[in-house]
This record gives structure tokens, C-alpha cells and sequence, in this order.
């Protein structure tokens, strides 16, 4: 324990150095990075002990603010989101590095980088709700700064106010969660809430709020809407770290609130699996639509959290239907996509980044190619596509298969409504799958494949060894999940435990049922990927096999192939968001054709969220006109000032005199 | 039978599988003779085709990276991998077994289309851009429908692998007739549109008219094509084989008869998938999304009966 604190003592320090440090952009970056490796290697030993034993540790000091106390603890459940968050915050530093090398703001940026680690940090390990609260707010306020950076940018501008509005949104229910757990104590320590009753006023409130409050932060559809704005215009290094470990803090916060409620009721489970079935297939949906890089791998985010929202869901519904396997492979199954999608998704958008790094756009149908010019970067981005399209041998896979061996054990339980909501879950998580494969070969295939659409694209390198070296860790750990057969439930048993408030030997039972799976599921890969080398010697020991030639690509008879003939990303994806263009709504500005030779034309899409497009714009329009409204009787006139006091004065007079 | 006999005869299939499957292009295209009145080509063409190719030299794109090289070497191990799921008879397990591996199955399919996509994107060429597109609109369309149908099978027979839902179903024939036919009609609509078949596309066809599957192998000669061409064989006998599972439960008790009766299964399979493309034609793009939906409608009706048959 106290060497965790001394790591986050060292984590604070260093990130006050780049404060000092004028415009030497180097010393700044260096800092924080051995600030953010040191946090992590000290907090390691702690994490994994609790993870494997399931120990707890608590320390606590008396602190000045009413209600708060500094206390932190590591229980399985803070060591689950704590090591991949620090792993993912180092290995973007690193890359950072390199990333911010000859920009201007590179001091102030350090230095808010430093406290979005450490304020994610400290939310996960808070015991007290007030600390929480305090951590909470550093976290939101240092990320809002790191997201305008570019803030001489107009559209950077309005993504940070978005981001800045959502989240304190966010912020307002999550107060009204901790204000009615702790309405009986004058501390807001953790261990002194008492566990409600289910099925009270009270345990309902806390749980949509909770929902709300931290689903906001995570994605939840239709709150999403800060995501596909802030993440694009974050620096690449940071959006990585906000859309790979920031939005899993939020569902962090949900899975503590559970285990202050009771046994929940067979709604919260349903109302998760809706949520999470919605927020993946339409995030999916809107990811495919997009032809921004950034902005599409946001959308992931959005289909990401949606099954790991599947996963909880199935966990509470499973306990509530007294079915402890399918709770348990549920809840392992949420829980192990957040460790997986940290990975990927940290790694999809370092490669994104180094692809904008080079090139100088994000913009997919300018780009191709890049597999010839940027090889290192491009087998670590394939690497990652497979993995977030749940395909074997990689990590995301066996994620998705925990939650479907979930649903199946809930279809074939004969229990009516857990078989429902499996049959649900089932279904989305087919169609995710399926819409993902698409999303990312259209991704992966037009980013870096095919010819170079454009001069940007002709001229790119890999990036140096900061900028690869990260990514390639994260390949290697997406490869080494997915293989790691039923190793990496010995991980998870605790941290269930924690979540589902089922004893360790009920997660161990059902953990079991899962483990020879995916030790077969390792296996057969392994087996498969001997197979693949044998027929690719095979293919080399054929008689003619030397004998190549190259030619250009074989248009059927077109002696003259053109990269702007080739297909784009939006071309590659119109057949499917035609069939939903009941949800897309894509706007097209179709090239006028009128003439007899029409020349100088130009066609563009654009997919605009649909929340943000007919839910929230409308509401604030209509807020912003009763304030207006509202703002007309502030004449500036004392005498009606003193007319307004009068009449509040009668109306309370005659109000207590009419009780 | 002990153990060891049922391992024994799970690789015998397994290899029977891998020696047989080439069959099944032959019979389909030897059907479609028969009803055009044509003499037709051999039934062992595609033997023939394979041992042909095997020994030419291959012609690469200048725009080509190894992606495009590895796409025929990933799918056809993913292919093989498939069938080492599938249990030769009706009555003996699999090579490979355990639960959930129904999941697996799915997915492995999914590893060589991401494959085979990007490898036709690779090429940079418009055409097998469209085909790539239109493959990945189908796939996701007929995924949920497939994972649904295999789910009810999973309810129906109480088991969540490949290997226990054929026995169960062999133990117990046509234990609700009502959703093994929902199955199975869902079923067939998967093995045509996965199998680049009429109605969903039209394998005779490189070009302009389907600019699906066949398009997206336009760049491939030699070897490369080999593996393609068998791995797509290979993928016809894995779909015919589960749909033969629950239709055809072979139950006579000689194993011999048993594997004789599901191997002939496979083989009316073809003859039907021949018989199918010689009476339809292929239908227009946008229909094949609502016969895809269609279908993962019916297999959810069948799995509604099946929880709550009671």
C-alpha cells in the first residue's frame, strides 16, 4: 500500500515538472513518462497480489473538506481497472513523446496529461465519495484541456464544449448517488454505506441515476454524444488513452455502485442488456457511415462499451434468475472486454494517430497504400482490426465467446425470461460481429491498402521506435490474450467475485465451465496457425512455384488502372447504410449533372450523429428560448425588482396561511 | 466403442471429408447439365482444375502486398479448422469437441472473410472493391441468422457443441418437426448465400452480373487459386453436413451405414443446391438483405418455440 502511494507521489510530482520546464519539450515529456512507468511498476505488485488472492487493502488519512477523507484501497475489482490502465497511460506516454515532438504547447500539455493518469488513478482506488468526486473532476477537467488543445481550431472549440457539458451532466447525477448512499453517515466513506434493500425507492434512484451519471462517461446511447466529437480532436496519444481505459472509469463507477445495491431485480439486468444492445449495434452502424478515422474508431468505442454492456447484463440478469454460471461468465465476460478493448482500441488509435502523424489526414478516402510505406504500423493496425471484429486468435474473441457461452447457457436454462434476454443478446452479438468485420476491412483495407489516393498518402514512413514500439507491445498482448487458453480466467475469479457478490468458489465453478473451451480454442489456433505455415511451404515446394510475374492489377481488359477508380471507404460501405438509412440518415450532395458536359463536380457524404442531430439540439434549442423568455423579465428596473419581492412575499404568506 | 475407436473414426471422416468435398462442385455442376441437356463436364473436374493449377506459376499485382498472398492460406486452414469441428457421422464425435464451439465455428468463417476482403482491396481494383463490399453486407446479414438457427439446436438438444447437438439429434429424430424445418429452411438459405450460390449470387459469372465472391478472386492464378477453390469446396460440405445432421439422422446402428447414409446426405445436398440454380435465377441486389432478414426471422421463430416448448 505504501508503495502505491509512493507511486502516485511520484506521479504527481513529475507531472508538476513540466510546468517548470519552459518550452523544453523533452524534459517535460520525460518526466511524466518514468512518473507514469515508476506509478505503474510499483502499483503492479499490489494489483496482482489482490487479483489473485482476492486480498483487500485499505489506508486512509484525515482530510479537511467536510465529508472527505483520503482514503484508497486496491480490492480485486480497483486492480482489475487499475493495471491496464497504467500499462495503457505508459505505453502512450511513450508514444506521446514522440507524438508531440515541435508543438508549441507541449509543457501545459505534459503537465494534464500527468493528471488525467492520476486522477483516473485515484478514482478507481477512492474509498471515500467525496474523494471520488474530487478525482472525478480532475479527471474531466485535465482531459477537457488535453481535448482543446488545438483550440485555435472552431470545431476543436465546440467538441471540448460538448465534452465539458455532457460530462458535468454526467457529474450532477453521480453527486445525487453518492447524496443518497451516504444520507446516514457524515462521512462518505465507502465502508460505511450501507447496503440497500432492493426493490426501495432509495436502491431504484441510486441505480438510474448510477446509469446515467456514470453511463455518460462510458457511452451509454443515447449519452454518447461528447465521444465522436472529443475524440478526433484530441491528440492521437490521448484520445487513445481517453477512449481506451477513460470511458471504462465510467463503467468502473457503475460496477462499484452494484455492490453498495442488494440482490438486483430482474429489470436492471434487462435495462442493461437493451442499453447495451442499442449502444453496440448503432455504434457500429454510425462507425460505418463515417470516413473519418478518428471519428469511426469513437463509434467503436460506442459498440465496445454496448457489449461489454451485454456482458453485466447478463451477469445481473443471471443472478437475479438464480443461475450463477451464466452470471458468472457474464460478468467475466464484460470484465475481460474492458481489459481487451483498452488493448485494441489503445492500439487502433496510436495507429491512427501514426497514420496522421505521417500523412497530415485522418481522412480515409484520401489515404491507401500505406501497408507498402508504413509495414510496421500496418500489421499492428490489422492486428488490432481483427481483434475488434471478435475474430480468433485475438483477444477480442474470447471475450464475446464468454458472454455467448453466457447466453447460451441462459437459452438452454429453461428459465423464460433469462432465456429472452439471451436470445437478445444472441442476435446483437452476431450482428456486432458481423458489422464490425465490415467496419474494420473497410478501415484496414482502405487505409492501407490498394494504391495511395492521394499525395499525402504517396510520401509516408513509419514512424520512429516511441511511436512503434507501444503499438507493437499492444499487438503482441492482443495475440498473447486470445491464445492464452483458460490462463487468463485465473485473473478473473476474484474480481466476479467482487462484482457479483457471489462467493469465490460459485466463480470458480463457473469460471471452470469456460476454461477447457478456450484451452481447445488455443489449441486449435495454435494447430491452425501450423497448418497455415505447412500450406504456405506447401505452396513454396510446388513444382512452378518460383515462376512469378507482376503486371498491373487485372481490371477486366482496362489497360490503365487509376487510384481514383479504386473503391473508397464510403463506396465500400454504402450497401449497408443504405439498408439503414432509417437510423444513418446520410446526408448526400450528389454531383449536378444537368449539363451536357458536366465538369468540376463533386460528391460528398456526411453522417451527422442522430441524437445530437434531432434529440439534443432540439432540447437545447428550446431551453435557450425559455431562458430567454425567462431573461425578458429581468428589465433592470429596481421598482420591478421590488414588485417581483412583494409578490414571492405574499404568495408565501398566503401559502402558510392557507396549510 | 471405445475412445480411441471413436478418435480413430473421427480422423478417418475428417480425412474422408478433405478427400470427398471436391466431389460436391462436380455433382452440383453435372445436375445443372442434366436440366440444360448438356453432356456437362466430369464429375471429378474439380480434381482435375486443382491438379492443374498446383502445378502452374502464379501472376502477382504490382499494387499487391502479403496480405493478398496470405488471404489463400488463412482461409483454407480456417476452412480445415471448420470441418475438425464436425463429426464424419451422425452417431461418432468430432475431432476437436467442447462446449460452445458452435461460437467458434461461426467465427472461423469470419477470420478468412476478413481475409479474403481485404485481399480483394488489396488488389486496389474497383471491380473486387464491390465484390468485397457486397460479401461483407451479405455476411453480416447472415450471421445472426446462422448463430440463431445453430442456437435453437443448442435449445432444442439441450447442447451447446457441434459434436453433442448431432448425436442428440441422431438419439432423438425430429424431436419437434416445427423447428427442425424452421432450421433447416434457415439453414439452406445461409449455405447459398455463404456459398456464393443462386439465389444470392451466380458462381458461373466473373464478372458484371455478380461482382460477389467470384469477382473478388479475379487476381489469384497457380497455387493461390488451388486453395481457394478447395477451401470453398471444403466450405460446402461443413454447411451441407450440419443441415444433413438434423434432417437426415442416420440411426441404423451399423456405423458403416450410418456414414454411407450422411455421406449420401452431403451428395443430395448438391444435387438440390444444382437443382436450385438451374430453377431460379439469381435475385436483384437489394433482395437478398430482406431474404437474409427473412431468414434470422424464421430461425427466431424457431427458437421462440423451442423455450417455450415447456
Amino acid at each position: 500500500m505504501n508503495l502505491l502511494l509512493a507511486g502516485f507521489l511520484i506521479l504527481l510530482l513529475s507531472s508538476f515538472v513540466p510546468l517548470f520546464s519552459g518550452r523544453e519539450n523533452r524534459v517535460a515529456a520525460l518526466s511524466v513518462v518514468i512518473g507514469t512507468i515508476l506509478c505503474l511498476i510499483f502499483s503492479s505488485n499490489i494489483c496482482l497480489d489482490s487479483l489473485i488472492t482476492g486480498g483487500s487493502y485499505e489506508i486512509s488519512f484525515r482530510m479537511m473538506i467536510p465529508f472527505a477523507n483520503f482514503a484508497i484501497g486496491i480490492d480485486p475489482l480497483s486492480a482489475f481497472f487499475l493495471m491496464p490502465l497504467l500499462l495503457l497511460s505508459a505505453l502512450c506516454a511513450v508514444y506521446g513523446m514522440s507524438y508531440m515532438e515541435g508543438k508549441d504547447e507541449g509543457g501545459t500539455s505534459w503537465f494534464f496529461f500527468g493528471m488525467l493518469v492520476l486522477g483516473m488513478s485515484i478514482v478507481v482506488v477512492a474509498r471515500n465519495g467525496m474523494l471520488f468526486l474530487i478525482a472525478w473532476e480532475i479527471m474531466t477537467l485535465a482531459s477537457f484541456f488535453l481535448v482543446t488543445q488545438d483550440h485555435q481550431k472552431k470545431e476543436t472549440r465546440k467538441a471540448g464544449w460538448i465534452y465539458l457539458v455532457a460530462s458535468h451532466i454526467g457529474v450532477a447525477f453521480i453527486f445525487a448517488v453518492f447524496a443518497i448512499l451516504g444520507r446516514n453517515v457524515d462521512r462518505l466513506d465507502f465502508e460505511m454505506f450501507q447496503v440497500l434493500k432492493s426493490g426501495t425507492t432509495a436502491s431504484t434512484a441510486v441505480f438510474i441515476f448510477a446509469l446515467i451519471g456514470f453511463g455518460s462517461k462510458a457511452g451509454f446511447i443515447p449519452l454518447h454524444i461528447w465521444l465522436p466529437e472529443a475524440h478526433p480532436a484530441a491528440p492521437s496519444h490521448v484520445s487513445s488513452l481517453m477512449s481506451g481505459i477513460m470511458i471504462k472509469v465510467g463503467i468502473y463507477g457503475l460496477l462499484r455502485t452494484l455492490t453498495f445495491l442488494g440482490m438486483p431485480p430482474l429489470w436492471w439486468g434487462v435495462t442493461l442488456i437493451v442499453i447495451g444492445s442499442s449502444s453496440g449495434i448503432l455504434g457500429v452502424l454510425f462507425a460505418l457511415a463515417q470516413h473519418d478515422i478518428k471519428r469511426l474508431l469513437a463509434y467503436h468505442s460506442v459498440e465496445n462499451i454496448g457489449i461489454i454492456a451485454l456482458g453485466i447484463g447478463m451477469g445481473l440478469v443471471g443472478i437475479s434468475c438464480g443461475e450463477p454460471v451464466v452470471a458468472v461468465l457474464g460478468f467475466a465476460g464484460g470484465l475481460l472486454h474492458v481489459v481487451n478493448h483498452c488493448i485494441f482500441k489503445g492500439l487502433l488509435f496510436l495507429g491512427a494517430g501514426a497514420v496522421i502523424h505521417e500523412t497530415g489526414t485522418g481522412e480515409m478516402d484520401h489515404l491507401g497504400g500505406l501497408m507498402k510505406k508504413m509495414p510496421r504500423t500496418g500489421i499492428c493496425f490489422m492486428t488490432g482490426s481483427a481483434a475488434i471484429s471478435g475474430l480468433p486468435p485475438f483477444n477480442g474473441f474470447v471475450s464475446e465467446f464468454l458472454i455467448f457461452l453466457s447466453a447460451l447457457g441462459g437459452v438452454t436454462s429453461m428459465i423464460i425470461p433469462l432465456s429472452f434476454c439471451s436470445i437478445v443478446v444472441i442476435i446483437s452479438l452476431g450482428l456486432i460481429g458481423g458489422l464490425a468485420t465490415a467496419c474494420f476491412s473497410k478501415a484496414f483495407g482502405t487505409i492501407f491498402l490498394g494504391e495511395p489516393r492521394s499525395e499525402h498518402a504517396a510520401h509516408a514512413k513509419d514512424p520512429d521506435a516511441r511511436m512503434t514500439m507501444p503499438m507493437l507491445i499492444l499487438a503482441i498482448l492482443c495475440l498473447a490474450i486470445g491464445i492464452s487458453g483458460g490462463s487468463i480466467l485465473l485473473f478473473l475469479g476474484t474480481a466476479v467475485s467482487e462484482v457479483s457478490g457471489l462467493s469465490m468458489t460459485a466463480c470458480a465453478i463457473g469460471l471452470r465451465t469456460a476454461a477447457y473451451p478456450l484451452m481447445a480454442i488455443a489449441m486449435l489456433s495454435t494447430l491452425l496457425m501450423v497448418l497455415g505455415l505447412f500450406l504456405f511451404t506447401a505452396r513454396r515446394a510446388m513444382p512452378r512455384a518460383h515462376i512469378e510475374s507482376k503486371v498491373p492489377t487485372w481490371d477486366c481488359g482496362y489497360a490503365k488502372p487509376e487510384p481514383r477508380m479504386q473503391y473508397t471507404s464510403s463506396s465500400f460501405a454504402q450497401p449497408l447504410t443504405q439498408i439503414f438509412s432509417f437510423f444513418l440518415r446520410t446526408r448526400t450532395k450528389n454531383p449536378d449533372t444537368s449539363e451536357t458536359f458536366p465538369r468540376g463536380n463533386s460528391f460528398s457524404t456526411e453522417t451527422p450523429d442522430f441524437w445530437q442531430e434531432y434529440i439534443f439540439r432540439p432540447m437545447v434549442a428550446f431551453f435557450a428560448k425559455l431562458s430567454a423568455g425567462i431573461a425578458r423579465s429581468d428589465t433592470g428596473r429596481i421598482h420591478i425588482y421590488i414588485l417581483y419581492i412583494i409578490i414571492t412575499v405574499l404568495i408565501l404568506l398566503m401559502w402558510n396561511f392557507f396549510k | 466403442m471405445s475412445d480411441f475407436d471413436k478418435f480413430l473414426m473421427a480422423q478417418v471422416g475428417f480425412i474422408a471429408a478433405l478427400i470427398l468435398s471436391p466431389l460436391i462442385p462436380g455433382i452440383i455442376n453435372r445436375t445443372k447439365a442434366v436440366f440444360a441437356g448438356r453432356q456437362g463436364p466430369p464429375l471429378l473436374q474439380l480434381y482435375y482444375d486443382l491438379f492443374k493449377l498446383l502445378r502452374k506459376g502464379a501472376v502477382y499485382s504490382n499494387t499487391t502486398t502479403w496480405v493478398f498472398r496470405a488471404a489463400p492460406i488463412v482461409s483454407l486452414s480456417a476452412v480445415i479448422g471448420v470441418l475438425m469441428l464436425i463429426p464424419c457421422t451422425g452417431a461418432t464425435p468430432a475431432l476437436i469437441s467442447f462446449q460452445g464451439d458452435i461460437i467458434f465455428f461461426a467465427y472461423l468463417f469470419g477470420i478468412s472473410r476478413f481475409f479474403t476482403v481485404t485481399a480483394a482491396l488489396d488488389t486496389g481494383s474497383a471491380f473486387e472493391g464491390m465484390g468485397a463490399s457486397r460479401e461483407v453486407l451479405y455476411a453480416a446479414l447472415a450471421e445472426p441468422a446462422f448463430l440463431i438457427a445453430l442456437s435453437s439446436l443448442a435449445c432444442l438438444n439441450n447442447q451447446i457443441s457441434i459434436t453433442g447437438i448431432f448425436i442428440a439429434s441422431t438419439a432423438n429424430p425430429f424431436a419437434n418437426i416445427a423447428v427442425i424445418l424452421l432450421v433447416a429452411v434457415t439453414l439452406t438459405i445461409v449455405l447459398l448465400t455463404e456459398n456464393c450460390r443462386v439465389p444470392a449470387d451466380d458462381p458461373n459469372t466473373h464478372l458484371e452480373l455478380t461482382m460477389i465472391h467470384e469477382v473478388m478472386v479475379l487476381d489469384y492464378g497457380g497455387s493461390d487459386l488451388a486453395y481457394i477453390l478447395y477451401g470453398s469446396a471444403l466450405k460446402l460440405w461443413a454447411f451441407a453436413s450440419i443441415l444433413v445432421a438434423i434432417v437426415l439422422p442416420a440411426r441404423t446402428g451399423s456405423l458403416f451405414l450410418d456414414s454411407a447414409v450422411f455421406v449420401g446426405g452431403i451428395f443430395i445436398v448438391a444435387v438440390i443446391v444444382g437443382v436450385i440454380e438451374s430453377t431460379m435465377a439469381r435475385f436483384r441486389l437489394d433482395k437478398i438483405p430482406k431474404m437474409l432478414i427473412a431468414a434470422a426471422a424464421l430461425s427466431a421463430t424457431a427458437l421462440l418455440l423451442t423455450i417455450t416448448r415447456g
